[in-house]
């Protein structure tokens, strides 16, 4: 199964590493990452691989939650196919 | 890679403008449940449903975990009731009611729908044990929900049960005048119902269906108002173009709903409604689209037009986006549950006729009106029928879900909270149609009915 995670809020330092921390504790491969920054506002998107990891994930979702409430981030881990029924045809 | 315009517009939707999946419903058929022994029929309802839907709450927590979307409501569809009361040697039905209800908490559901009885033509001795019994049935349930199809464009309009109908919601009403007459929102009278309808509280397992199905009715008024905030001082084909992309979207999401919750429990898909099913919540009303197509306040002239074009759109977008529509699929505009509608009222900007015009373009009818505790049953009567009328004369389903708030009359408000809301009480043309009502008979069908 492939996830999309998103990170929005302020920029600072860390953020990408903090966020790819979690995810390498729990075997998570990233497919592909964009990332931008509009006034200050940090944007990244991520696509990833969450096939090979163990953890539940809704438990992987609330750890991401939890990291962003911490660092005054918006952090959204949703399924892959969310975005492909809407956007695509 | 997909777009991160796309997704962070998906984000947007959810986090911002109450895009959800309204609800997820599963319907149920009832009918290898019949006997004659009305307490064996309880048990093998409750032991039915229990088994049936017994991993419908945890699949749809599960889905919206995964996908990240709300689904506000799981819930149970039911072969009408009345149907199996025929069999049942005892009259008093509401043992059925309560087994429905216990299944409901078993389950862990908030509502379930099929405390009905069709009888557009006419009715049976179950059809008619089952509506007396409603009232009582409603007042000492906690999750039943009635409906009762007086009319079809096929068969015309049965008057002796609209009469009926009309002493049923004030006696559901007088009833519950403890919790404003709660029994009234949970109480729906139709013509030509539909039988896959997932929303509460018309739905039922219709007769035609298989023996379980997974019906899904989207929402998102939020977000079809910011779509056509943000597109300014366009035309109206433009408008309407945006509204059809929206719509698109957002029924996409509720097909992807569907189609999962139906893989995951084993449960074939039923159909996507196409709604736009307002809440009190801000940011969730349909009269504050209408609002941002131009009008003042719901209920100026126009508003009929703009309602019009709306529902249109809604169904073009959503069509091609759903495997399989159904249900009651258009705009809903219930007054206690829609913030802008109970400004309206309250601000004498909408009245009551307003509304019924407006039912003549949307889905669904009258809905969530509050009126004096006062209105006769009669008066009631009288306004199912016009109501009913412009179903059967438009070939469409219109419904009537008022309340006549026992002991409270215009400038009262009752007050339910969630998403029942809060409705001011309206009022309504007092002049008495008695007689008419009185005569009975059937209304036979408009001369259009006849297509074969």
């Amino acid at each position: 199964m492939r996830a999309v995670i998103t990170v929005v809020g302020k920029d600072m330092v860390g953020i990408i590493a903090e966020v790819t921390a979690i995810m390498r504790s729990h075997d998570i491969n990233i497919l592909d990452i964009t990332q931008s920054i509009l006034d200050d506002l940090f944007v990244m998107v991520m696509l990833t691989d969450i096939s090979k990891s163990k953890v539940e994930f809704t438990a992987f979702a609330s750890e991401l939650t939890a990291l962003g409430d911490q660092m005054g981030l918006k952090i959204h881990v949703m399924h892959e196919d969310v975005f492909n029924s809407m956007h695509r045809i | 890679m997909l777009n991160s315009y796309d997704i962070m517009e998906t984000i947007k939707m959810i986090e911002e403008e109450h895009l959800d999946i309204r609800t997820i419903t599963m319907g149920i058929s009832l009918r290898d449940c019949c006997g004659e022994d009305i307490h064996r029929v309880a048990d093998k309802i409750y032991d039915k449903i229990t088994r049936t839907a017994e991993r419908l709450v945890e699949v749809g927590v599960q889905l919206e975990a995964e996908y990240g979307i709300p689904i506000i409501h799981k819930r149970v569809s039911v072969t009408p009731i009345a149907l199996l009361a025929d069999a049942c040697t005892s009259a008093d039905v509401t043992v059925l009611a309560k087994a429905l209800d216990r299944a409901a908490e078993t389950v862990g559901i908030n509502f379930i729908g099929g405390y009905s009885a069709l009888v557009h033509k006419g009715m049976t001795r179950g059809d008619r044990n089952l509506i007396d019994s409603i009232a009582e049935a409603l007042t000492e349930t906690q999750c039943v929900c009635s409906s009762v199809n007086v009319a079809t464009t096929r068969a015309g309009i049965n008057m002796d049960a609209v009469a009926r109908m009309g002493e049923i919601v004030k006696d559901a009403a007088y009833r519950t005048r403890d919790r404003d007459s709660i029994a009234c929102a949970k109480l729906v009278v139709f013509s030509n119902a539909t039988e896959d309808n997932p929303f509460m509280a018309g739905a039922f397992h219709g007769v035609g269906e298989g023996e379980s199905v997974i019906n899904v009715g989207v929402s998102g008024p939020g977000v079809v108002q910011k779509a056509i905030q943000r597109a300014g001082d366009c035309d109206l084909a433009q408008l309407a173009e945006i509204v059809k992309r929206t719509a698109f979207k957002i029924t996409r999401m509720g097909q992807l709903a569907a189609k999962e919750a139906s893989k995951r429990l084993g449960v074939p898909f039923g159909i996507v409604d196409l709604s736009l099913a307002p809440t009190p919540a801000v940011g969730d009303s349909v009269a504050h689209i209408l609002e941002e197509m131009g009008l003042e306040s719901v209920g100026a002239h126009g508003t009929t037009a703009a309602l019009a074009l709306l529902n249109d759109a809604v169904k073009k977008g959503g069509v091609m986006a759903a495997a399989h529509v159904g249900g009651l699929s258009g705009a809903f505009i219930p007054v206690s549950e829609d913030a802008g509608m109970i400004d309206a009222v309250r601000a004498g900007a909408l009245s009551m006729d307003k509304l019924e015009a407006m039912t003549a373009v949307c889905s669904v009818g009258l809905d969530m009106i509050a009126i004096p505790g006062d209105t006769p049953a009669d008066v009631i009567s009288g306004i199912i029928a016009d109501e009913i009328s412009i179903g059967v004369v438009n070939n469409k389903t219109t419904a009537v879900r008022v309340i006549p708030a026992y002991g409270k009359s215009v400038g009262d408000e009752v007050c339910y909270g969630g998403l029942l809301g809060s409705a001011p009480i309206m009022k309504i043309n007092t002049n008495s149609p008695a007689k008419f009502i009185s005569r009975k008979g059937r209304i036979p069908a408009p001369i259009h009915s006849q297509k074969n």
